[in-house]
This record gives structure tokens, sequence and C-alpha cells, in this order.
């Protein structure tokens, strides 16, 4: 499967099928910190990806003095 | 994974509340935790037109859209930082979500104001970027809502922010920064406006999800001074601390809230002043706006 990585944007190639929660971990991210989204849904962690699938790991964190506006 | 409510599949696990939601249901529960926010509060009526202070991102999109829905008279302010790219791109974001609505957004360009763009002010004041942007941004918001008549600012601040300013606080233990952490300022000035924060009691994760499933096109990438920004490494504390112990977060601010925060209130009132250059309220004789504003000038001149 392909996933696409946000700030910086970037793609990595993944073999095999896993859990979000197990490929998270994989890629050093905790799953409170990001949105996955695969075919304009959002997954939970326990949810199997792998194939064909493209998932989107969207950040949720803003910072600095924008925080909130 | 399966909703609490309806047993369909799940969109959102919210380990804080050991519980996950369809998207349907989610944003049921995102509109009620703001409707409890507003009613603890006594934020606003339905009466009152609110200001929303709009940055492009996530949060202040997402809560312009709920107050929409619940049904507020709203109008947006939209700050103009001069932050490259970056704030073309969050400022067309604003637009697009005004002009699809028919709704209001003002516009105020911080580079009018202070005299230079925020990278430039950066540069002239050798000040950490966020702590000039966001006294600029307060004083802004201030003087925009008095101007246009606006009663109200409402901001995007979630319960993330909200945990990492407070952790901040706490961290040099800033006793005058804790009695003014509160999801609603009250107007303590003719010329202040009361300040609120509708969803203090919503995390970062739920103001992204809320956004992406009401289809809001938001700004995802960072603001480009926030990298290695205090407050995103007291973020990310907490984060390995909500990882080990969901509900942390929520428990840390609002037990202040709750508990704490009353020990912190000033017993003498502070007396607040007309600045003597640029008439906004201040502790002092002059403003920090006006002094920001004037070191910039001097340094840039």
């Amino acid at each position: 499967m392909k996933v696409i990585l946000r700030n910086p944007r970037r793609e990595v190639d993944v073999d095999g099928k896993r859990r979000v929660k197990d490929l998270l971990s994989e890629l050093g991210i905790l799953p409170s910190t990001v949105l996955v989204i695969r075919d304009n849904e959002l997954l939970t962690s326990d949810a199997v990806v792998g194939g064909d699938d493209v998932l989107e790991v969207r950040p949720v964190m803003s910072g600095g003095s924008g925080a909130g506006a | 994974m399966k909703c609490r409510k309806c047993g369909g599949t799940a969109s959102l696990e919210l380990r804080r509340h050991n519980a996950a939601f369809c998207s349907p249901h989610f944003i049921e529960f995102f509109r009620k935790q703001v409707a409890e926010a507003v009613h603890r509060h006594h934020m606003f009526t339905t009466d009152e037109t609110i200001m929303v202070a709009v940055s492009g991102g996530k949060d202040s999109l997402a809560l312009w859209d709920v107050l929409i829905e619940d049904g507020y008279r709203t109008a947006g302010l939209y700050l103009d930082l001069g932050i490259f790219d970056y704030s073309k791109e969050s400022r067309a974001k604003c637009e697009a979500f005004a002009a699809a609505r028919g709704l209001t957004l003002h516009v105020e360009r911080v580079a009018e104001a202070v005299g230079a763009p925020i990278p430039v002010v950066q540069q002239a004041t050798r000040r950490p970027t966020c702590s000039a942007c966001g006294l600029s941004k307060r004083y802004l918001m201030n003087r925009a809502a008095l101007e246009h008549g606006y009663p109200v600012v409402a901001t995007g601040h979630n319960l993330d922010d909200e945990a990492a300013t407070l952790f901040g606080s706490v961290m040099h233990w800033q006793t005058d920064a804790l009695p003014r952490q509160s999801p609603a300022l009250a107007s303590t000035h003719p010329k202040l406006v009361r300040r609120v924060k509708p969803l203090y009691r919503l995390s970062e994760l739920e103001t992204a999800a809320y956004a992406f499933l009401r289809g809001i096109d938001y700004i995802v990438e960072e603001c480009p001074f926030a990298k290695g920004a205090t407050s995103i490494a007291h973020k990310q504390v907490l984060d390995r601390l909500e990882e080990a112990s969901p509900g942390s977060k929520h428990n840390f601010l609002f037990g202040f809230l709750d508990r704490a925060r009353p020990a912190f209130e000033r017993v003498e009132n502070v007396e607040l002043h007309e600045c003597t250059s640029c008439g906004q309220v201040t502790t002092g004789a002059v403003c920090a706006f006006c002094k920001l504003a004037d070191l910039v000038k001097r340094r840039t001149s």
C-alpha cells in the first residue's frame, strides 16, 4: 500500500496487511496525533489496511501562536 | 470498532471517553460539547453577532462551521500575518469558506498595523516569532471587534492548546498568567471585548475529525515559524502522557479550571488605562503592541 505523510509531504510504500495501529507504531506515530484516511473515510486503529490501499496520515497538531485562530 | 450509539462502523475512537462514534454520531457529540461550553460559561447568545477569529486552520474553521450550524449570527476575522505563501493560502481558505456561506470576512493586515510583516518583525525584534505574533493577534482581534461593533470574539483554541498553555505556565510558575487562563474572559473595560473559546472541551484530534467529516477545506500545512516552538514541545510531552493514560490532558485542564484556578485569582484588581499612543487598553502608559510597533519602526528605518 501507499502511505502519504504530511509536513513535509512524502510517500512511503509498505508491504503486507496490518492494523492501522501497527502501521502507525512502525512509522513511530502516536495514534491520537493523526487522522488516517482511506477513500475519503476515517479509519480507526483496529481497521486492517494493505494491498492497493492509498492512505493519508494527516497530522492534527497546530502550534505556535497560531493555535486556536 | 463499533459506534457506541448505533453499532455502525466507527469513524473515530475517543479513548478518553472510552467510546467510538460513526460520522453522524461523532458530529452530534461534537456539537453537544460546544453547546455545553457555551452554556456553562455564558459565552454568547443568539441575540449577539460573534466575531470568529479564523486562520484557515482546522480549529477556527470548525468553530465557525459549528456556530453557523447552531444558528448563531457570525462574521469572520482573518489576520494576515504576511508569512509568505502560508498566509496567501490560509487567507484563500478563509475567503472561500466565507463566500460559500455568504458571510462577512474582515481582513486585517499585521504589516499595516505593526509596520512590517511577521517575518520582518521577528528579524527586527529578535523575539521568538510566536511571541510577537500572539501579541499582535490579541491586540488586532480586540481592536477589530471594537471598530466593527462586535461584543465578543471567539477563537478556536482546543483542549490540547489549553492544556499546553497551562503546562507552560505551570512549568515557569507564571502565577499572573494562571488566572487569565479561562474558556471565557469577561469584558473588564469598555474597550475590551469578551473573548471566548467554545472548543476548549474538544481535543485537536476531534476538531480535525470534525473539519474533515464536514468537508471543510482547511490548511493542513504548519505555520513555518511554529517549528521548534515551545508550545509544540509541550504538546508532544502531553501527547505521550495521553497515550499512556487517556484522559490526562482533560484531567489536567479541567482539574485546574474547577479546583486550582480560583486560588490564583488576585485579591486586588488590576488597574486598566487607555494607551497614550493608540487608546487601546493596557496596564501601563503605553501598550505592548505600540512598544512593539515602535521597536520595529526604529530597527527597520
